[in-house]
């Protein structure tokens, strides 16, 4: 790259000045840049794709299939008949151990999952990565915060989410109703057991980060710390904090289905992914397209989860961009 | 504020008195402090108006912290920096803020003090956001007459700093300095990172923006061929205190102080005959440790004149001819410059390594 103009470039005339502006692309925003890096990434669009996709089939599906997925044939007869059946026209991917169709379950499942799992993902990134950014900028607090860090990753996470999920459970779904209620006690109870891993990359990412110049030349400037995290450091830890969300995603569904699995999470009746794979499991040999279709679903969604955090890594880096 | 109007040239823009700045070691179990490395322990020098001070000395001598506690990036272990009529040390976080715009810094990497993660447009226009409540618009403006000053073409606003070489980087960090019409700017070796050819090029552009605009810089380097370039006078550091300051073509003539006078003999001559005739003086030994200075005089443990008094009693810096101050127990007021060629000096003729 060769040097740019000399610095005593003559005056030009006020027209040439206001034309050669105006000439000059307006400063763009940064959005624009990443959206267009982002479209670049192949497998970052399909996986967009997918779990758009995946999403709207969830929401919208069952105003198209209009069958109640907790339907059960009252007449005793006709329900052993309606039992683990096959795909069919009537029922597309099939009945399970009680003749519910798979396919209206597999829609109301995959609602609860996904919003567990981002709801999740997102309080566990937002606690993480404020701690992990309060600890690694402000020393006095790091101690502090380190240490509660390694009291969380210190406790073992199943028995503790048990035992919250016991205590809780019934005075919160007394308030907020017991849809409701549980959803928010699921995910706040994963949110809270698992920021721990984004706290520690971030807090590593943010020391290194906070002795670089350009901090230094920011406070040079007067930007006030809020501001030099904000503008500075945040988005220079985005990476690892992308990859933890990512992770998070699929953790938090999984760590849902092993709740719903140990009668802690939502209602027995109440259909999620994971609480179909864990049903299924018991018949894997006879009938393993129960235990197929919401492995499935967890797969891409998490699939689709980790492409999409990778292509936003990428397009959110400058240094990237473009190639 | 000095109610905005610039202090004429001639005027001390900057004051420093007894600048002292220590970093706390910590050992042990309980993490008590055992020690400080004194960075910079007492030093006093002013910088006038328009001028260019020239800050030299080796790796480690506290050329840096100088420069970054002056704009109090580090607080002070003790001591007074006037600046512009107020004392830049004891300003409270708030007036701190708004003294910023006053005096700005020029960093050593151009790679490593400019973010990534922002363009060019948001770099040069940090301070304005900071600083003033400006429409968009009028921002703008201002950041592309920035890079019209430093010779960036405006073509650049959206790019990132990876996508510049390095001169054009350390231009963008200029730009960024110059923002909001500072009267002082520490440079912080901004040209140590840079490759030769463009060194000329962003200290003329340095010059060329002092005249226009009437700046007042503290030029940090270890380059003393540049330093002699575009200094007004020299201040030569050694061990967190200040040697020698003198004008320019004085010291770079006949340097005073030993370490100065050693220091000096390192630069090469351009001329084959001068070079030839060069006389290096090869100081012998490491540069004592911050943590641990001598007593005495920081100097007397490499000193090629050394005397017993330099060993008990620290020198002061005190004005031994007009306009020239040496800390150095040899050169006084009434014999400046009589130990100008002492028949203890090591004087050699070699190459490290040559004489083998």
């Amino acid at each position: 790259m060769t040097e740019s103009v000399p610095p005593s470039a003559p005056p030009s005339a006020p027209e040439t000045v206001s034309a050669a502006v105006a000439r000059a692309e307006r400063v763009r925003g940064p959005w624009a840049d990443v959206w267009a890096q982002f479209r670049k990434h192949k497998g970052a669009m399909l996986a967009l794709i997918t779990l758009g996709v995946l999403a709207l089939v969830c929401l919208a599906g069952p105003l198209v299939w209009r069958i109640d997925p907790n339907f059960i044939e009252s007449d005793t007869v006709k329900m052993f008949k309606m039992r683990n059946q096959g795909p069919s026209l009537a029922h597309p991917l099939g009945t399970d151990q009680l003749g519910r169709d798979m396919l209206a379950r597999m829609m109301f499942g995959g609602r609860i999952s996904l919003a567990v799992g981002t709801v999740a993902m997102l309080v566990a990134i937002f606690i993480g990565t404020t701690v992990g950014v309060i600890a690694g900028y402000f020393r006095r607090l790091d101690g502090l915060l380190m240490r509660l860090t390694d009291l969380f990753l210190a406790l073992p996470l199943l028995p503790l989410l048990l035992v919250m999920m016991f205590l809780f459970r019934d005075s919160i779904a007394s308030t907020l109703g017991p849809r409701l209620g549980t959803f928010l006690l699921i995910v706040l109870a994963i949110g809270l057991t698992s920021w721990m891993q984004a706290a520690r990359v971030v807090r590593g990412e943010v020391l290194a980060l906070k002795e670089r110049e350009f901090v230094l030349a920011a406070r040079s400037i007067g930007t006030p710390s809020r501001r030099i995290i904000t503008r500075h450091i945040l988005p220079n830890v985005l990476s690892p904090v992308l990859v933890a969300a990512t992770l998070g995603i699929a953790a938090a569904i999984i760590t849902e289905s092993v709740l719903s699995f140990l009668g802690l999470g939502f209602p027995p009746d109440f259909p999620t992914w994971g609480r179909l794979l864990y049903d299924g499991i018991a018949e894997i040999r006879t009938y393993p397209e129960r235990v197929m279709w919401p492995g499935i679903a967890i797969s891409l969604t998490v699939l689709s989860v980790n492409y999409i955090g990778d292509g936003l890594r990428d397009a959110l880096d400058p240094r990237i961009r473009g190639r | 504020m000095a109610d905005g109007g610039r202090i004429p040239p001639g005027q001390p823009l900057v004051q420093v008195r007894d600048l002292k700045m220590h970093f706390p070691i910590y050992a042990g179990i309980l993490r008590r402090k055992v020690g400080a490395v004194k960075a910079v322990d007492g030093v006093s020098f002013d910088i006038m108006a328009g001028e260019t001070l020239g800050l030299v000395g080796e790796s480690g001598c506290g050329k840096s912290t100088v420069g970054r506690a002056l704009l109090r990036l580090y607080e002070l272990t003790g001591g007074s920096v006037v600046i512009d009529g107020e004392d830049v040390a004891t300003l409270s976080s708030d007036a701190l803020r708004r003294k910023r715009p006053t005096m700005q810094m020029v960093f050593q990497d151009p790679q490593a003090s400019l973010n990534p993660r922002m363009t060019v447009a948001a770099i040069i226009g940090e301070p304005l956001d900071e600083h003033t409540d400006w429409p968009a618009e009028k921002k703008t403006a201002r950041v592309y007459e920035l890079m019209d000053q430093v010779g960036l073409n405006r073509r650049f606003a959206n790019r990132y700093p990876h996508e510049f070489s390095g001169g054009q980087r350390q231009r963008i960090g200029i730009a960024r300095a110059l923002a909001l019409n500072p009267k002082f700017i520490v440079c912080d070796e901004p040209i140590a990172a840079l490759d030769v050819s463009i060194q000329a090029q962003v200290v003329n552009l340095l010059e060329d923006l002092q005249d226009r605009l009437g700046l007042t810089y503290l030029f940090i380097s270890h380059d003393l061929s540049m330093v002699r370039h575009i200094a007004d006078r020299v201040a030569v550091m050694y061990l967190g205190q200040i040697a020698e300051l003198s004008p320019r073509e004085a010291l770079y003539a006949r340097p005073l102080h030993p370490y100065a006078k050693a220091l000096l003999s390192a630069v090469p001559e351009a001329d084959p005959a001068l070079e030839a005739t060069r006389q290096r003086i090869i100081l012998t030994g490491d540069v004592p440790s911050p943590a641990n200075p001598p007593k005495g005089c920081n100097f007397c443990t490499r000193c090629p004149v050394v005397m017993p008094v330099c060993r008990e009693v620290e020198p002061k810096l005190i004005e031994v001819e007009t306009g020239r101050f040496v800390a150095c127990h040899l050169v006084s007021p009434n014999n400046a410059g009589g130990h100008a060629s002492p028949g203890a000096e090591v004087r050699e003729h070699n190459q490290q390594g040559e004489n083998a």
